[in-house]
């Protein structure tokens, strides 16, 4: 099986002193593989946590540069001018394009990204393909009112003080889900405070919230409807 | 030193080893699994501005007020309505499901004319004015040659303003021939009209009755509204008792307090015996009977002569005995029914077999209703009462020309009201026989079908499509490629309930007067058209006097011109509650000769002169089929997560069905074991199905819950048209079962039909 055993005997008997450099190597060797495992080791912590991080993400601008800070400014109820609860109850999420073209039906300041927003989609019809930072996969069931009627809670404390941004943050696709990294969190290791100051929005990160809040992680069918 | 495979594996080890150490495995696991999840090519509904809008199913005519959930443009669920005073937020399977009828994908697209043979399946896309042009000329061909009676119209309902359009343009046109398919409705309007004198449909208040007696009645299984029925049994189930006569242990039987089991097809006579038990223990409500029926005792009619009542003959020939003899029931337990029935504090007896597919016996259909007047429930709460149609629709006469005339004074094609069958209004199931007995030209030369599906439901496939190969013109207006559209010669189609408007008259069965308005949800997905507009097109295009009578643009305006006062509230909450006719008193009610409830209608068609074939009196249905050669009975069963009326079962349905149902392609019949075992036979078996009219290959199911010497077969199954998510799917019922004709009345009292089974 191993061709490197059937030879030692003939190297033994082609020189008197092919024992020795034989024990050599081998000890050799030994410290030559340590030295080989220990790359492996530090090359793939190396690469797990830095580079594997840097590869996962791929980064895309948003296809306008929303400036969230301008509008609060102008618009009377806030962030519910905007971002409102239908008489449903549902949340409105989003706004859409009608919503937007009921002031912007022309270039109404003198920023580029207004212009853009006009003339590429306003003037076409065309909806924003938006890439949302917070958005879930279908199977999760979440309601808006629960949390934001129900419990009080304030929109920043899990999307961040993004109503006072001038810009929009960089979106930053997961190449395998196509989810954002919001999601998962900044931080590989899920350490730390999400850099946008909101909340991460994986499953764990609801039942630790709920447990936190409410004494208990909740059930399986309250989001999984 | 030298770099080898031993140090090439260490550090593949390290690196495995330091791998295990980072976020890597996890995180790709997560990943993946996420990844799994949205595949781009699992469809995944487009998300968007969600909203309900209101209105009524009518995919059967129960008329449930339904609430459907659309997201943008897309209708996605359709749940039930809360408020509906009939359905009361409750939904069947088949409504649930209707959202395939929408989105399936047997929709006809657009008109279209057939090009190869007829069921060939080869047909060519036309426009809308061909396709009008194209009916209305072979209509204004025939009346030019006069025969104006030869075309008749196949409508799936009677009542509301659709079924008014189309009898209209039949009556401007010339013909009689405004045929409704047959149901149990024909046996209880008849009883209805014979007994009481009154038209229209019959309510059975089962809310608020306390003791349910149905002789063999699905209930539960799809009658009158299936929502409505759901309803009652899951709120008053303890509060009410129910007991089910019936041959099978069927769904009604298993959920009622008590079943009886009786041979089949003796129902009637079971009736007539607890009828003469009550009359015999003084047990009937005898301040009713004593002002307000007339043949109860014997009477003397104009010229002297002693006649018969309807004590007489139930105490002469349906003692407990006898009618145990009959039906099978013990004599002890007929006096209980008789018993419990008549002490209960309200009690009411529904007659018509499972869904109400067939009319059955006119006789039976009495006899059961004799015994709610023995009780004195009529047209009282917890009672049956006949609700009469509302006023709405009412237009001006037609004037029509001689042609017109001349061709409305033929008699109707179908028999019904001849001097044969005068009490009948409709007899479809005359037809296939009527065209295929006929010398010559057929007598129908132009069939219109809308809302309905003769070449499945009606009995005898096999005859009737011989009929319809006889008929030169054959139109459909089916929205689906059912098997009537696909062996027509012109397909107009119709847009389905979630596209269109149109009215829903007050559901059978059902006691308050109700109007429902199914209202478009989406848009029309295709190029359709609703059979409303195309018939006030079609008058258009024959032009003169049959354009003046119909003055509407299109059918939504004579549809609100229709309901009047009624369109707001229709439109705006899908339903309207007519006021209730339940305290005008008896004296109104009974428009009969003699102004009460006749134990012996006078109405009634005699030929024979007997009193007994004017009284409610049992006769044996003799059934088809040599008792030598069809050793065994075969009875249909009704399921409601079975649709197996006109529309076809949408796959969402057929999921839920049985493995001992439905097995692949194949349906079982029941049988008792100890049938199969004397005919050596075993569960599961491939067997074929054979009755005089036809055979199929089916297989057993072995159940204790259908009588011995009686084979069960569900309805509904053994499509030929659609798509093949419903096609081949089992045997049509229909396939296998011929009419019988009820000889006063003429409707279809066939319950089932001899059958043998022999190793496939």
């Amino acid at each position: 099986m191993n061709t490197n055993d059937q030879q030692h005997p003939v190297s033994h008997a082609a020189s008197p002193e092919g024992g020795d450099a034989q024990e050599k190597r081998s000890n050799g060797s030994g410290w030559f593989i340590l030295l080989f495992f220990i790359i492996g080791f530090i090359g793939s912590l190396l690469s797990g946590w830095l580079l594997f991080p840097e590869m996962l993400y791929s980064e895309k601008e948003q296809p306008i540069d929303f400036n969230h800070q301008l509008h609060l400014g102008v618009v009377y109820e806030g962030c519910q001018s905007c971002h409102y609860f239908r008489s449903d109850g549902s949340f409105s999420g989003i706004p859409d394009l009608y919503s937007c073209s009921g002031c912007h039906q022309f270039v109404q300041g003198t920023d580029p990204e207004e212009e853009k927003f006009v003339n590429e989609y306003v003037l076409p019809n065309k909806e924003v393909p938006w890439l949302v930072y917070s958005k879930q996969p279908d199977n999760v069931f979440f309601s808006h009112a629960a949390h934001v009627k129900g419990a009080g809670m304030d929109c920043k404390t899990c999307h961040g003080d993004i109503g006072h941004s001038t810009h929009l943050r960089p979106y930053q696709e997961n190449r395998i889900t196509g989810y954002s990294r919001d999601i998962w969190g900044y931080n590989i290791a899920r350490l730390g405070e999400p850099e946008h100051g909101g909340m991460r929005m994986k499953m764990n990160d609801c039942a630790g919230c709920h447990e936190r809040e409410t004494g208990h992680k909740g059930y399986c069918f309250q989001c999984h409807q | 030193m030298k770099i080898d495979r031993r140090s090439f594996i260490s550090l593949i080890v390290g690196g495995a080893v330091g791998t295990t150490l980072t976020p890597v495995p996890w995180k790709l696991t997560d990943d993946i699994a996420i990844w799994t999840q949205n595949w781009p090519w699992t469809p995944v509904p487009k998300d968007g501005l969600d909203a309900y809008k209101t209105s009524v199913c009518t995919l059967c005519p129960g008329g449930c007020g339904i609430r459907v959930r659309k997201i943008v443009n897309r209708a996605v669920k359709i749940d039930g309505l809360p408020e509906h005073p009939v359905s009361r937020g409750k939904l069947c399977p088949l409504g649930h499901a209707g959202l395939q009828f929408l989105y399936g994908p047997s929709r006809v697209k657009a008109p279209m004319k057939r090009i190869g043979k007829r069921g060939e399946g080869k047909w060519q896309t036309i426009t809308w004015d061909e396709a009008i042009s194209a009916v209305t000329g072979k209509l204004s061909e025939l009346r030019d040659d006069q025969k104006p009676h030869s075309v008749a119209w196949v409508a799936g309902d009677d009542k509301g303003t659709l079924p008014q359009l189309i009898h209209r343009f039949l009556t401007a046109y010339g013909s009689p021939n405004f045929i409704r398919p047959p149901s149990v409705q024909d046996a209880y309007e008849l009883a209805a009209y014979l007994m009481q004198g009154q038209q229209g449909t019959v309510g059975f208040d089962i809310d608020n009755a306390d003791h349910v007696l149905s002789f063999g009645t699905g209930l539960f299984q799809g009658w009158s509204s299936p929502a409505r029925m759901l309803n009652i049994y899951g709120k008053t189930q303890d509060k009410k008792k129910f007991v089910q006569i019936e041959p099978r242990l069927s769904d009604t039987a298993a959920k009622a307090q008590q079943w009886v089991a009786i041979t089949p097809g003796t129902e009637g006579a079971l009736a007539l015996g607890i009828a003469h038990v009550m009359i015999n223990e003084s047990l009937y409500n005898q301040s009713f009977i004593n002002k307000w029926a007339f043949g109860f005792e014997d009477w003397t009619d104009d010229a002297g002569n002693r006649r018969m009542g309807f004590k007489s003959l139930v105490l002469k020939d349906y003692a407990p005995e006898i009618v145990a003899e009959i039906t099978s029931v013990p004599k002890p337990m007929i006096e209980k029914l008789a018993r419990q029935f008549a002490r209960a504090k309200k009690p009411i007896a529904v007659s018509g077999r499972g869904q109400g597919h067939l009319p059955g016996s006119l006789d039976e259909c009495m006899a059961v209703h004799a015994l709610n007047a023995l009780v004195g429930n009529i047209n009282q709460p917890g009672g049956i009462s006949v609700v009469a149609e509302p006023d709405y629709a009412k237009w001006p006469e037609v004037n029509i020309d001689q042609t017109a005339s001349r061709g409305l004074q033929n008699p109707r094609v179908d028999g019904a009201g001849s001097d044969q069958y005068p009490n009948a209004r409709f007899l479809l199931h005359r037809l296939p026989d009527v065209i295929n007995s006929a010398k010559g030209d057929a007598p129908v030369q132009a069939l219109l079908v809308s809302d309905a599906n003769p070449l499945y439901t009606l009995p005898d496939t096999q005859a009737t499509k011989a009929a319809l190969d006889k008929i030169p013109f054959l139109v459909s207006f089916s929205s689906f490629m059912d098997e009537t559209a696909s062996y027509s010669d012109y397909i107009l189609p119709d847009h389905v309930f979630l596209e269109g408007y149109s009215d829903v008259p007050t559901p059978p069965g059902t006691v308050q007067p109700v109007i429902g308005l199914s209202k478009p949800v989406v848009r029309p997905q295709y190029d359709t058209r609703h059979v409303g507009d195309v018939v006030i097109q079609m008058a258009k295009a024959m032009g003169s006097f049959i354009e003046k009578a119909f003055p509407w643009k299109d059918y939504q305006a004579y549809l609100e011109a229709a309901l009047k006062d009624h369109w707001k509230q229709l439109d705006d909450k899908g339903f309207a509650v007519i006021k209730a006719s339940q305290d005008i008193p008896f004296a109104d009610q009974f428009n009969t000769t003699t102004g009460k409830f006749e134990f012996y209608p006078t109405a009634r068609n005699n030929t024979s002169g007997k009193d007994t074939d004017v009284l409610p009196n049992f006769t044996r249905v003799a059934i088809a089929g040599k008792p030598d050669q069809f050793p065994l009975i075969l009875v249909p069963y009704d399921s409601i997560r079975l649709a197996s009326g006109e529309v076809g079962n949408p796959p969402f349905m057929t999921k839920t069905i049985d493995e001992t149902v439905l097995l692949d392609q194949t349906v079982f019949v029941e049988i008792n074991p100890k049938t199969a075992r004397k005919m050596g036979f075993y569960e599961g078996d491939r067997v074929r199905l054979s009755t005089p009219k036809g055979q199929a290959e089916v297989k057993l199911h072995l159940y204790e819950g259908v009588e011995p010497g009686v084979v069960a077969m569900p309805r509904g199954f053994g499509h030929t048209a659609y798509s093949k998510y419903l096609a081949d799917k089992g045997v049509n019922f229909n396939k296998l079962i011929g009419p019988i004709e009820d000889p006063m009345s003429g409707l279809n009292a066939a319950w089932g039909i001899r059958a043998n089974i022999t190793k496939a």
